[in-house]
């Protein structure tokens, strides 16, 4: 397997538009690393530079040392499993997963052994004769996933995969992937939107916008330590609530204003925003929708009250959405099943005060965590 | 209304639309008919008005003056010959510069297809003269090279190829490029087993076309010998009168070919003919 080294690549199309700026990364041997992003931010493009699709701009691409930008894709050594999966029509699943082989002139019994193998791995045994249009989502998707397995190649590559199989076999693909990289030790880079695949798949995520790194760190820093706004909003579904806020100070304590009410921080919280220097400034709060509960769920030790009347109630089966407004502002809160609060109740909610995540309104940055 | 009515309804406009049908075959086979029934009528019958449906005499010297005027062997042999390489070099060089207008990158690859668009916009007539030109000129005038010329590369075979390839997914050479082929493999390898059904529609069209083309094999190749059918049957055919039963036997004898390939290749012919829309 293999180490990559992204520096400082961009991506610039003839009629200017940038794609990627700046990218910069270092991938370790064995991780499972994913980009993720809104549609349009890179991913996708910073994905075909490494696999040698696209050329490379500016910046140096390396793996194992080795300066790879003008490399042909056929000499890098890497494998990829296409969103459309890709699979040639007119040939069979055992041709498929054997066409990478067959060009790499390896012996015919090799072939064989290595494409029954890899149809074992992946229950495709019994498909090996069919043409893809015999095959139904999941199992063509296996195919590609096989096609890439049978070479086994330095870097996976993996655009989009999960993304044309419906929600039940999306889940059940997603734990095959990860079973695939524990079997595989193999050095993955996988693109997705979905952010429950970031969170579930990856050792490290790549939360990219507009084609700028946002925040490159593991899914549960990402989480709980979100680098900026948007990466904030970004991770975590439903997403974080945000208010505009008023950052008041006395003495060492901090507070937020948002509208009526006053919130406390901790004194870790509120030494970072006096130290910033962000007493009496606008700023952006924000909580994640487990951290707002209502009454009758079990309080935290920190807590700030408000008031709001359900707009929406939307049962999960295990835990509920509570939908209110908030000084003008849209809230969800995260609560258990077994909450008595329903539509048009009035509740008094509270606010985990220890999870507030406080950014700067302009530049949009974390302040604190 | 009913459900006796309505099934009424129903049948009657079943009944019309056969009708309709029925009617447009025997109008497009007419044509046909009339001249297989002419190959055996004597000069006199085919000239009488008002004309008679059914030879009064069932006779076979038409076809056997049509096989003494005109030297049937060769003029089979040189439009299998147009025929074939008219086909292969459409096909062969077609399919690759489609290839190369619908997924390769590189410079003034869009001027360069507005040529061949262009090409395709403008009269045929207009390049004879200075095509009869070049064969002369080479010394290359009743060869079969000269019937060929100017079908080696097709525009419209170009274009309808080049439709084709960017119908494929980019995705599919992508991930042949990353399987370890070349451009020239990943154009033999996966994209040409993928347009096929493409290829032998384009086939059947240029096959088609090559069979009924006239002008140009009647001014490249004078020589009877060096004649296709068309151009062959096209010399029956005198200043002041005409030997219509000669000729019409003539033109039976050349449709063989056509009709025995047509039986073996129906289903390719019908889908070369709606794909292309050709006819």
């Amino acid at each position: 397997m293999a180490q990559l080294s992204l520096k400082n690549i961009c991506k610039k199309y003839p009629n200017g538009y940038e794609a990627v700026k700046d990218f910069n990364l270092e991938i370790a041997d064995k991780e499972f690393i994913i980009f993720v992003g809104p549609s349009g931010c890179g991913k996708s493009t910073t994905l075909r530079m490494v696999a040698g699709l696209e050329s490379i701009s500016s910046g140096e691409f390396r793996i194992d040392g080795e300066l790879m930008n003008d490399v042909e894709p056929k000499d890098r050594d890497i494998a990829m499993v296409f969103q459309s999966y890709a699979l040639y029509p007119h040939m069979t699943v055992y041709n498929n997963m054997a066409f990478g082989l067959k060009m790499k002139k390896v012996p015919k019994d090799v072939i064989d052994q290595k494409v029954r193998d890899a149809a074992k791995i992946l229950d495709l045994e019994k498909l090996l004769d069919r043409k893809p249009r015999a095959l139904s989502g999941g199992q063509r998707q296996r195919v590609a996933m096989g096609r890439a397995i049978v070479r086994n190649p330095k870097v996976f590559l993996m655009d989009e995969p999960l993304s044309n199989l419906d929600a039940k076999l999306r889940v059940q693909m997603r734990t095959e992937i990860s079973k695939l990289h524990q079997r595989l030790g193999a050095t993955i880079i996988y693109v997705t939107h979905d952010q429950t695949e970031a969170m579930t798949l990856g050792t490290r995520i790549v939360v990219m916008k507009d084609g700028v790194v946002q925040q490159i760190d593991s899914p549960q820093t990402l989480y709980n330590q979100p680098g900026n706004l948007f990466v904030a909003s970004f991770i975590g579904s439903p997403q974080m609530n945000f208010l505009d806020a008023v950052c008041e100070v006395e003495g060492n304590n901090a507070f937020l204003r948002v509208g009526e009410y006053r919130i406390a921080l901790s004194q870790e919280k509120s030494k970072k925003l006096i130290d910033k220097g962000y007493a009496g400034k606008e700023v952006v709060m924000g909580i994640r929708p487990e951290d707002v509960s209502d009454e009758s769920s079990t309080r935290a030790e920190h807590q700030a009250f408000v008031k709001g009347t359900v707009n929406v109630y939307e049962l999960l089966g295990a835990e509920v959405y509570l939908y209110f407004d908030m000084c003008g502002t849209q809230m969800t809160a995260r609560v258990s099943s077994s909450t008595a609060a329903k539509e048009g109740d009035k509740v008094d909610f509270v606010l985990n005060t220890d999870k507030i995540h406080v950014f700067d309104k302009e530049t949009e940055i974390t302040i604190t965590n | 209304m009913n459900s006796n009515s309505l099934e009424r309804n129903q049948k009657l406009r079943t009944a019309g639309t056969y009708l309709f049908f029925i009617i447009g075959s025997i109008i497009m086979i007419f044509p046909f008919i009339w001249m297989l029934l002419t190959s055996f009528k004597t000069v006199a019958e085919s000239m009488q008005i008002p004309p008679d449906f059914f030879p009064a005499q069932w006779i076979i010297d038409n076809f056997k003056d049509a096989m003494a005027s005109l030297p049937f062997g060769a003029l089979y042999k040189n439009t299998a010959l147009l025929i074939f390489w008219r086909v292969v070099c459409a096909v062969a060089f077609s399919s690759m510069a489609g290839y190369a207008f619908a997924k390769l990158k590189f410079k003034g690859k869009n001027l360069l297809f507005s040529i061949v668009l262009v090409q395709m916009m403008l009269p045929s007539q207009i390049f004879i003269t200075p095509q009869y030109q070049m064969l002369a000129k080479l010394g290359m005038t009743n060869t079969i090279f000269a019937l060929v010329f100017p079908g080696l590369v097709s525009a419209f075979g170009t274009f309808f190829l080049r439709q084709a390839y960017m119908g494929i997914p980019d995705e599919i050479s992508e991930a042949a490029y990353l399987d370890g082929c070349n451009h020239w493999q990943t154009f033999v390898k996966v994209m040409v087993p993928l347009t096929t059904s493409s290829m032998a529609a384009l086939a059947v069209f240029t096959a088609v076309f090559a069979y009924g083309d006239l002008m140009w094999p009647l001014i490249a190749n004078t020589d009877l010998k060096m004649m296709t059918l068309s151009s062959g049957l096209a010399t029956l055919r005198g200043q002041f009168n005409t030997n219509f039963p000669v000729m019409m036997a003539g033109s039976l004898l050349a449709m063989i070919p056509m009709v025995v390939l047509y039986l073996f290749f129906q289903k390719q012919f019908i889908e070369g003919v709606a794909m292309t829309g050709g006819k």
